[in-house]
């Protein structure tokens, strides 16, 4: 099922005289197409989960609309919309075995939809051996791990065959070894039941890796979306490039002048038909490419061998950071402990912006 | 831990001490004085040893009535007012205005004297003929064109009416604190969950809310069997201190009456009642626990 938000907004009133509403969702539009896989991506308080709980149902916007195909369900509660939601806790009922949980949804079903006793079985089983968890049905959620916990969830989700599949942070109880192996199992599930899927979480790198599609917002406000490849590689503003990519991108503070980028006081990069202004420049780590010649001189403080690759670690005047970081191949060699190291540019890691609205200035 | 064993003992001897003066002897010396047959407190000497205090006082019909009292108590007000306090916190939590100001309201039984609560069922249900003065109650009665009744001299259901009445007020108050709270502590994702998958409202309170807050109904259940057990203070509240003559005596009350009552002076027979009751509540204890284990979810345990 295609989603589409048509102008979200979404203002808590707030809890005391003494303060102010919060809006955690504003003007937000975006098209999730069918059968995509799509992260919603931002800091921790950026009205990511809100705005899941919208497209699920359990909060109504306080302006625009949700639209599952063609159907406006703005006004629909959550379980006249077909969707499965699974809860950043799972909220798994402690007191019913995982066949319950699974089963439990189904038991809602009246009238016409009522299902038998053998195909409410049937499609509880199905659901199960989607997320393997057959051997552990008679298990209570107190006696499994996190990972079976959450396996459960996606299952109870799914059996009532939803056409949009909601996960909340779906990862952040997991420990670091079970996260991987459980996001790989979120893009498999998706990819076996093609079912339109949409994640929250605040782990850049969680969203890049099984996503086909990342949405990137901060304090409410849609800043970009796309394949992760392309909005990583073409960031829309610093904060966009800034949020993606590990080690973070490097930044510094600069100014185009006479049709010239300039980090700190150094020229570093022709750019003509560039209007005069302060601005920031990014790099992305493995962006910097050690030069004897190169344009931009920073000090040296020490390399990490990374195996295949290695980083160099330095510091420079303008930097918004206090050490940048410089990931290249190890035929790049640099001399044993320099006092001063010099970088040339990748051309395509390399991003130019306003420094007062933050936004990209697209080079020529 | 061998190293702190007397320093340990140390610590506990007050308490061990004050149990021992307090609790254990009185318990050992009551199992003793209800086998010492014709011990008064004026003969202090025993004729014999054997069960016929016991016998005695099961053949009492004044201790047959205070049986029968006890029991229609406890079997009415147990299942009445955790039932209500259950209705009443259910409402509590369902309203946002106004609730702090209900809880207060609905917990001011609790902090007010059980005497002083007893006295103004009395005025309420209250039909004095000679001094001319009719309660409330009656008066309500007598508006919608009833005959009166008197509640607290008359006919034995309406008396014991009366009494059920005012034991589920007196209870009340402790229970919705406790059920409240339960139902505070179920996770809002439970409810959500059970919401997306469009659960009626029915079948979420059965099959989610109840099992959640079931350990604390039976908490509920277990002391509220034990409490009216041993109700005692409530009657006399109600009824004065000549509860035989009522008809509306209680076992601790009959055990009361035994030792300083009207018919005082048997500490015998008063430590037969007294055991005979601590088998009751043992037994009904028991069967409680029995069907709380099989009945309720036993929260967290496990690994998480």
């Amino acid at each position: 099922m295609k989603v589409t938000l048509d102008g979200v907004t979404k203002i808590f009133p707030p809890h005391s005289k003494k303060e102010s509403p919060v809006t955690a969702v504003s003007n937000f539009n975006l098209e999730i197409p069918d059968g995509k896989l799509v992260a919603l991506l931002g800091p921790s308080g950026c009205g990511k989960s809100t705005l899941l709980n919208i497209i699920c149902g359990l909060e109504s916007p306080t302006s625009g609309s949700v639209l599952f195909d063609q159907n406006d369900v703005t006004k629909l509660p959550p379980e006249k919309r077909g969707v499965g939601m699974v809860f950043q806790n799972y909220a798994l009922y402690p007191h019913m075995s995982a066949r319950k949980n699974i089963l439990f949804p189904l038991g809602n079903l009246k009238g016409k939809a009522k299902l038998t006793k053998e195909e409410k079985n049937r499609r509880m089983l199905d659901a199960a051996r989607i997320v393997q968890i057959e051997n552990l049905l008679e298990r209570k959620p107190g006696n499994m791990s996190g990972g079976q916990q959450q396996r459960v969830a996606i299952a109870r989700a799914l059996v009532k065959y939803p056409g949009i599949l909601l996960l909340d942070e779906p990862l952040s109880n997991l420990d670091a070894r079970l996260r991987l192996e459980t996001r790989e199992e979120i893009r498999r599930i998706q990819k076996n039941t093609g079912i339109t899927t949409v994640f929250v979480t605040h782990d850049q790198e969680e969203a890049m890796s099984i996503s086909d599609i990342i949405v990137l917002m901060k304090k409410g406000v849609f800043q970009q979306s796309g394949k992760p490849q392309n909005v990583y590689d073409n960031p829309a503003n610093l904060f966009v490039a800034k949020f993606l990519g590990t080690p973070a991108i490097n930044v510094f503070k600069g100014k185009i002048e006479n049709a010239k980028v300039f980090i700190g006081d150094e020229p570093v990069a022709d750019v003509p038909g560039c209007e005069n202004r302060d601005v920031y420049v990014g790099i992305r780590p493995e962006g910097l490419i050690p030069d004897k010649n190169g344009p931009l001189t920073c000090s040296f403080k020490s390399i990490d061998v990374l195996g295949r690759d290695y980083m160099i670690v330095a510091s420079h005047g303008a930097a918004e950071t206090s050490v940048i970081r410089a990931i290249t191949d190890s035929e790049n060699k640099i001399e044993d402990n320099p006092e001063t190291v010099r970088f040339s540019f990748k051309k395509n890691k390399f991003f130019v912006f306003d420094a007062k609205t933050e936004e990209r200035i697209y080079l020529g | 831990m061998k190293k702190f064993g007397l320093k340990a003992w140390l610590y506990l001897l007050p308490a061990i001490l004050f149990l021992v003066v307090f609790m254990v002897y009185p318990l050992i010396d009551v199992v003793i004085y209800s086998f010492e047959e014709g011990f008064t407190t004026t003969s202090q000497t025993a004729t014999g040893v054997g069960i016929g205090n016991f016998s005695t006082v099961l053949r009492d019909p004044y201790f047959i009535q205070a049986l029968k009292n006890t029991f229609v108590l406890v079997a009415i007000t147990v299942p009445v007012s955790t039932g209500l306090a259950l209705l009443i916190s259910l409402g509590l939590s369902s309203i946002k205005k106004l609730r702090e100001f209900f809880q207060t309201v609905y917990f001011l039984p609790y902090v007010t004297n059980t005497l002083a609560v007893g006295l103004v069922f009395m005025m309420l249900f209250n039909k004095n003929e000679s001094s001319g003065s009719v309660g409330m109650i009656n008066t309500f009665i007598r508006f919608f064109g009833g005959p009166t009744i008197d509640f607290i001299n008359g006919p034995y259901w309406a008396k014991m009416l009366v009494l059920c009445l005012y034991t589920v007020w007196i209870v009340l108050p402790f229970k919705i604190l406790i059920l409240t709270s339960a139902l505070a502590s179920v996770k809002k994702d439970y409810y959500n969950a059970a919401k997306v998958d469009g659960t009626s409202k029915f079948r979420t309170f059965t099959h989610i809310t109840l099992p959640m807050i079931s350990p604390m109904l039976f908490y509920l259940f277990i002391t509220g069997f034990i409490g009216a057990f041993k109700a005692y203070s409530d009657a006399v509240a109600l009824f004065g201190t000549k509860l035989n003559e009522a008809g509306m005596n209680t076992i601790v009350g009959y055990v009361y009456d035994k030792l300083y009552g009207d018919s005082g002076g048997y500490p015998s027979y008063a430590s037969a009642a007294a055991l005979i009751l601590f088998f009751i509540i043992l037994t009904i204890t028991v069967i409680n626990l029995i069907v709380r284990n099989k009945l309720t979810y036993k929260g967290g345990g496990g690994r998480a």
